[in-house]
């Protein structure tokens, strides 16, 4: 018994990481930014709005908090569908009423299918990033790179003309990417995106058609990692949120300024029993004197202060 | 395949030789930090995947290098106010990817001992020489970059084989001689240290290094709340503590700084490192010290009473 010999070999053992999309850097090392206003604290409200298919292919896996039943699969497409019909406007009323500016990560082919929302979203003037065409339009290791080419494309491109925004941000259906995707994602314009979670802070991201910036959106903080993967109560998600946000201020002020980033889905925080503890988490954060604004401007403020090359 | 490793005997937690630590303590308390390294692309072993999904494996191996890049920093600043000094499980490449973290940890007087090479590179599988090249390769790796002799093993990922002890035993005294490879925390069944067994018969002890604790474990595993985890820290403390009127105890909180360093959960740790070390009969050490400190004054002892013991029930059966 023994193991080819190429599993004791370490091509990559070296200084830095072992890939080249991104340098090594520890975030105390770097140097303070400070958001506008002088505040220390970033609050980014990252909304996903999502549509996942009755006819779900989960290829190559099936998405978490995607179908789970065999088909027709009522449960869930109703359950998730509810998030865009009744959870939204939920969310909406909340942020109006603790001032908080939301960015929407919009599945094109919902904004295809839900005009009202789309209008609602336009109407309001928030930034409209990019999710992906739907939540079973995976990108994925070993996916055909025209057919993602495709994908990418189209799913930009239409998103592009149904909101008549620029949309330069991106955030993977299930967060889950192929080896081409950043490449593909640059050569479509979009500027950041937001599938890695290996940051508390925006940092380059290598692509061989031209940079783009990974934005820190966190997944231990995502309210569906907390209340449906760790099965975590309303309750302790709230306290969750605010023991992070006094710790990423306390260290706000000692190393420079920090993004509380907080993703929230319609139909899970949405739901009655669970909108008082997104509230009392608005609330709080807000009465922190943060510096509430959308994925884009927050990245603004931060390439403004770095220094030039 | 056997039924039992056979690493050691059975032996009751009642009636045990009494321990006291250095300066009559009566409880030994470690913090040990995992610095891991975690491969995008690593080759694949027959019996294990690296990662769930098809390559690139984009969560699961970022939230890792977060660990590095951010959580890092925030749990040795936590142990520095405490006045702890880290044990490290350490994925040895680190030495050579990030050699700024080990040169931090180093300054510090902090442990280094071996969790293997990468958390991705694992065990199963391995001929014997295999094994033993990638613990010697290791074990030389933490020598050469921080100028310690190896003491205390964890296997990458927990992932063993049937000679896993024996060999780092033995490699730990090919390179070190007796201050080298002399235990292991691969083992989770007492709350004190244990004799064990090994090919070559080289004084070795198991130190209690607490799965149960393990923050991992806590909060991918048994998916915990972050305060909750801080509360049982806190009862696995008192009673342990408590414990220790009768004979030493030893409490290790075992942490991967991409999970314990978020920010949602550095509260709750704070608090529990607070409490702990607010205690005065408590010995804040490391894991070699422990080792040390157990084989020089209570190891005979043990393996005395473990074997009374162990002849009394076998005459007790006949």
């Amino acid at each position: 018994m023994a193991l080819d010999k190429t599993y004791l070999e370490y091509a990559h053992r070296s200084h830095g990481m072992d890939h080249d999309r991104y340098d090594w850097s520890m975030l105390s090392d770097r140097p303070a930014v400070t958001w506008p206003g002088g505040k220390k604290l970033a609050l980014w409200v990252n909304v996903p709005l999502q549509f996942f298919p009755l006819d779900q292919k989960g290829e190559p896996f099936k998405i978490q908090g995607g179908m789970t039943m065999p088909y027709p699969d009522l449960r869930h497409f109703s359950l998730r569908d509810y998030g865009n019909r009744v959870g939204i406007f939920r969310f909406l009323k909340a942020f109006d009423k603790y001032g908080v500016t939301p960015t929407f990560a919009m599945n094109t082919e919902l904004a295809k299918r839900n005009p009202y929302l789309l209008n609602t979203i336009k109407e309001r003037g928030n930034e409209v990033m990019c999710h992906g065409m739907h939540m079973d339009a995976l990108h994925y290791g070993g996916q055909d790179k025209q057919i993602e080419a495709q994908l990418v494309q189209d799913s930009l491109t239409q998103l592009r003309e149904l909101t008549e925004q620029n949309v330069t941000g991106w955030l993977s259906p299930g967060r889950n990417e192929s080896e081409n995707t950043p490449e593909l994602l640059a050569a479509n314009g979009v500027r950041y995106f937001c599938d890695w979670v290996n940051d508390d802070m925006p940092y380059t991201f290598n692509t061989q058609q031209g940079n783009l910036w990974a934005m820190p959106l966190s997944n231990e903080l995502d309210d569906t990692f907390i209340m449906l993967n760790n099965l975590h109560s309303e309750e302790a998600y709230a306290e969750q949120m605010i023991d992070a946000c006094d710790y990423l201020l306390k260290e706000a002020n000692e190393q420079g300024g920090r993004i509380l980033s907080l993703n929230i889905h319609p139909w899970m925080l949405g739901q009655p029993h669970r909108i008082a503890a997104l509230e009392r988490v608005l609330e709080y954060v807000m009465d922190q004197d943060v510096y509430s604004a959308s994925a884009s401007d927050i990245l603004d403020a931060f390439t403004s202060q770095l220094k030039a090359p | 395949m056997k039924s039992d490793p056979g690493f050691y005997d059975y032996w009751p937690y009642e009636n045990r030789p009494k321990i006291r630590w250095p300066g009559g303590k009566k409880m030994a308390f470690w913090v040990a930090p995992n610095i891991e390294f975690y491969e995008l692309n690593p080759p694949v072993n027959p019996s294990r995947k690296a990662w769930p999904q098809p390559y690139p494996a984009t969560q699961g191996y970022s939230i890792r290098d977060y660990g590095n890049r951010v959580g890092h920093k925030r749990q040795m600043d936590l142990l520095d106010k405490y006045g702890i000094r880290g044990s490290i499980s350490l994925s040895t490449a680190l030495c050579d990817h990030h050699p700024e973290i080990i040169q931090m940890c180093k300054e510090r007087g902090w442990e280094f001992f071996s969790h293997g090479i990468y958390n991705t590179r694992y065990t199963y599988g391995m001929s014997e020489q295999q094994e033993r090249d990638m613990i010697k390769d290791s074990m030389d790796s933490i020598y050469q970059y921080t100028g310690q002799k190896c003491a205390g093993y964890l296997a990458p990922a927990l992932s063993h084989s049937e000679l896993t002890l024996d060999l780092f035993a033995e490699v730990g005294t090919e390179l070190f001689g007796n201050e080298g490879g002399i235990y292991t925390c691969d083992l989770f069944h007492d709350d004190q240290p244990t004799p064990i067994h090994t090919r070559s018969n080289k004084p070795f002890v198991s130190i209690p290094y607490s799965l149960e604790m393990n923050d991992t474990i806590a909060f991918v595993v048994n998916k915990i709340e972050p305060r909750r985890y801080g509360q049982m820290l806190k009862n696995n403390f008192d009673r342990l503590y408590a414990e220790g009127d009768e004979s030493g105890t030893i409490m290790c909180i075992p942490t991967h700084n991409y999970q314990v360093s978020c920010p949602h959960r550095m509260k709750a740790y704070e608090e529990a490192l607070d409490y702990i070390t607010s205690h005065d009969d408590v010995w804040i050490t490391t894991g070699k010290e422990i080792a040390d400190y157990y084989l020089e004054h209570y190891y005979e002892q043990a393996k005395a009473d473990i074997a009374q013991k162990g002849a009394a029930h076998k005459r007790t059966a006949i």
